[in-house]
């Protein structure tokens, strides 16, 4: 298959193994972002392929896995709600909450439908008027377009049944955070590829000169990432800080700015609550507010919610980068993708459920 | 005869708790849960409901075996017998209909038990405002498929239920086989050295099956791959002969399921070489789309066989003669470590596990 192919040829990756080896004098501990990175990275083995000098942890790139446990409440409250079509894609419906999930909800007879795009959410409102529709938006910046024309469509055809229940994070002030912790042990970042094509890099480079700290946009091809690891080594060792660009068939400086133009427009910046991690400050998008009637939040009232987090779930520091999965004392036992403690045991962009399904011993 | 006794036959190996130890610690379900649609996909949930429900209640050795189909000796004779039940949506697609599906699909689970089929029945319920002439086109697909099959439909039953409390038609059939003198397949003759062959291209009828989705459909030429196998187990016997182990369609789960179950039916290991595995590249495509692992998609008309090494290269002539098996390939080996677990050597040169899945596969989100 062109365009993949050509990514995960066996020899290219010995040739970028054999190199790294070459390459690292010392150990190294590098943080891939992206949780889709973190499933190629185990799915492919190249976890076990490394010089034991380089340490690969996980970030907190699942949007799945940090969308804070009262949003999941929240959005469990309103698909239950008889009038209501609530739509989600695929990877949030198995996410636990306090008490259940969506899936378990929909068993119960709730109306909750897996869409394959905001759209679609959108064309479920158009032919159903009698009820309300609603889209649980989360994602990183990747998603927030597609939600934001979503929006913007909505509006257009003049819906008053459609509603989004605005869940968006965004990296760059997560790897701040990260990196402002005393217990910060990355000494350098792949970045994930498919943000910076939205957003470009130039967001991060004044963190990179901060924090004296190399960050390598990468794409999520076995060989992307051997890559990105390749040239993430080759920067510290050689003493490199700053963004550098593994993806350059894909990423440019500045982004797309038709993507971040309808972004702008439809989202603004605000402070966000990160599951296991906490509130991070200016960190997430909620709609602006003339576009308030589309805001789920606003539209459905919902009994307060009480949330009750396991408190065995180690989530936030695996998203931090500061534990394993398998250093998690539940990982396996009290914790599997059929009764997870958290998040990242059952999203698909898990770091935990890439531990259980690719590499557990 | 006083003083003579019987040989005591051999214990029954305990395959629930050979299941319990090569899998992770199941709980047994709980009073407040409810049945999940992934109960039905073949992987975790629907072997835990085996498992913890039908096995404990059901419990008898023609069941343990856990195999497509249980075979009953009866008159001399070994009789293989195994039911299937077709819920599918939509009840047409391209390559077949639920009702072809349906007939191949209890055609399928016989020949995995190397039977030849004798019989079926046909269990049709029928929603209430289902066109007249959908219900013929399924009927004669049936018949066309069983024909095709060299089987008859003898018995049948009918149902109606009210609107809203079905969907169009459920299709269940039952059949009968005969296994022929010498022919032993069971899942737990898998042993370490076997070799692990597919008759071909996998994962061909669940992408076909999801490009007709709403929401979903993107374009493509793919068609189900649903065919009687009997054909080409008849062939693959007659070429191999005892050096064919296990049969085992790699239906709803796909062939990482499959295998995993033969894994832990077996205690043994098998490792997969993910360049050995014939995917077609529509396939391939749509599945990196999706954010979908081939290995875990439904196939209809294809199988695995393990075979003893000897054997293996003249089972893989054998399928590959045939017009169901030309794209067949030998795609692992069985082997004695990491007993109840599937392993695979990744495209790149490294290693994972290939698990069964814990619900169905779902799209990322990006």
């Amino acid at each position: 298959m062109k365009f993949v192919d050509e990514y995960r040829r066996e020899e290219d990756a010995q040739a970028f193994v054999r190199a790294i080896r070459a390459k690292v004098t010392r150990p190294w501990t590098l943080m891939e972002i992206c949780g889709g990175q973190t499933h190629t990275l185990m799915r492919s083995g190249i976890d076990r392929m490394l010089p034991a000098e380089v340490t690969l942890v996980h970030g907190p790139g699942c949007p799945v896995c940090v969308t804070p446990l009262t949003q999941i409440d929240r959005a469990l409250a309103i698909a239950q709600r008889p009038n209501v079509i609530f739509t989600s894609f695929g990877d949030m419906l198995r996410v636990p909450g306090s008490t259940t999930d969506l899936l378990t909800v929909k068993a119960k007879g709730g109306d909750v439908r897996m869409v394959y795009s905001p759209l679609d959410a959108v064309t479920l409102a158009r032919q159903n008027p009698e009820k309300e529709v609603v889209f649980f938006a989360v994602g990183f910046e990747t998603t927030a377009p597609a939600n934001a024309m979503a929006v913007k469509h909505a509006k257009a055809l003049g819906l008053t049944n459609f509603s989004v229940l605005a869940s968006h994070v965004l990296v760059p002030p997560a790897m701040e955070a990260i990196l402002s912790s005393p217990q910060n042990r990355v000494q350098g970042f792949l970045l994930a590829g498919h943000v910076c094509a939205v957003m470009g890099w130039t967001e991060y480079e004044p963190l990179g000169a901060r924090f004296r700290i190399p960050m390598i946009v990468t794409g999520f091809e076995p060989l992307d990432l051997l890559q990105g690891i390749f040239m993430a080594v080759d920067a510290l060792e050689n003493g490199r800080c700053g963004v550098e660009n593994q993806y350059v068939r894909t990423v440019s400086r500045e982004g797309n700015a038709a993507a971040r133009a309808v972004v702008n427009e439809v989202f603004e910046t605000c402070d966000r609550a990160w599951r296991g991690i906490g509130v991070i400050p200016k960190s997430g998008y909620r709609l602006r507010p003339e576009l308030a009637a589309y805001d789920a939040t606003l539209k459905f009232e919902v009994a307060a919610i009480t949330t009750e987090e396991p408190k065995e779930c180690i989530a936030g520091e695996i998203m931090q980068g500061l534990k394993r999965p398998s250093a998690c004392s539940a990982f396996g036992t009290r914790c599997t993708p059929e009764h997870p403690l958290g998040a990242p045991m059952v999203s698909s962009e898990g770091a935990c459920a890439a531990y259980w399904l690719y590499a557990r011993a | 005869m006083a003083g003579a006794k019987p040989p005591s036959p051999a214990p029954a190996p305990d395959l629930g708790a050979a299941l319990t130890a090569a899998s992770c610690p199941v709980p047994a379900p709980t009073a407040g849960e409810t049945i999940l649609m992934a109960h039905g996909g073949g992987g975790r949930l629907t072997q835990r409901l085996i498992e913890t429900l039908f096995l404990k209640s059901f419990d008898n050795p023609a069941l343990r075996e856990l195999h497509d189909g249980a075979i009953l000796e009866a008159g001399g004779m070994r009789l293989a017998f195994s039911t299937d039940s077709f819920v599918i949506h939509p009840l047409f697609f391209p390559g077949g209909d639920i009702g072809s599906l349906a007939v191949n699909g209890t055609v399928n689970d016989l020949a995995m038990c190397g039977a030849q089929p004798l019989a079926l029945s046909a269990g049709l319920i029928l929603e209430e405002g289902l066109p007249i002439a959908d219900l013929e086109r399924i009927v004669a697909s049936m018949q066309r498929a069983a024909s095709g099959a060299r089987v008859s439909i003898v018995t049948g039953d009918t149902k109606v239920v009210d609107r809203g409390k079905g969907d169009g038609v459920f299709v269940n059939v039952t059949g009968v086989g005969i296994v022929p003198p010498g022919v032993v397949i069971s899942p737990r003759r898998a042993r370490a050295g076997d070799v692990v062959l597919v008759s071909g291209e996998i994962a061909v009828h669940g992408i076909a099956i999801m490009s007709l989705r709403e929401g979903l459909r993107f374009e493509t030429t793919l068609e189900s791959d649903t065919a009687a196998l009997n054909g080409l187990v008849a062939d693959l016997l007659a070429a191999a002969g005892d050096a064919v182990h296990v049969l085992r369609d790699p239906t709803r789960g796909g062939v990482a399921s499959t295998l995993n179950e033969i894994a832990g039916q077996a205690a043994v290991g098998i490792r997969l070489e993910e360049t050995k595995l014939p995917i077609a590249e529509e396939v391939r495509g749509a599945c990196e789309i999706l954010g979908l692992d081939p290995l875990y998609v439904a196939n209809e008309g294809k199988l695995l066989a393990i075979v003893a090494p000897e054997a293996a290269d003249a089972a893989l002539a054998a399928l590959r003669a045939h017009p169901l098996g030309a794209k067949a390939a030998a795609i692992g080996t069985v082997v004695s470590e990491g007993p109840g677990r599937v392993t695979l050597k990744s495209r790149i040169g490294g290693t994972r596990i290939v698990d069964l899945l814990t619900g169905e596969q779902l799209p990322r989100i990006c």
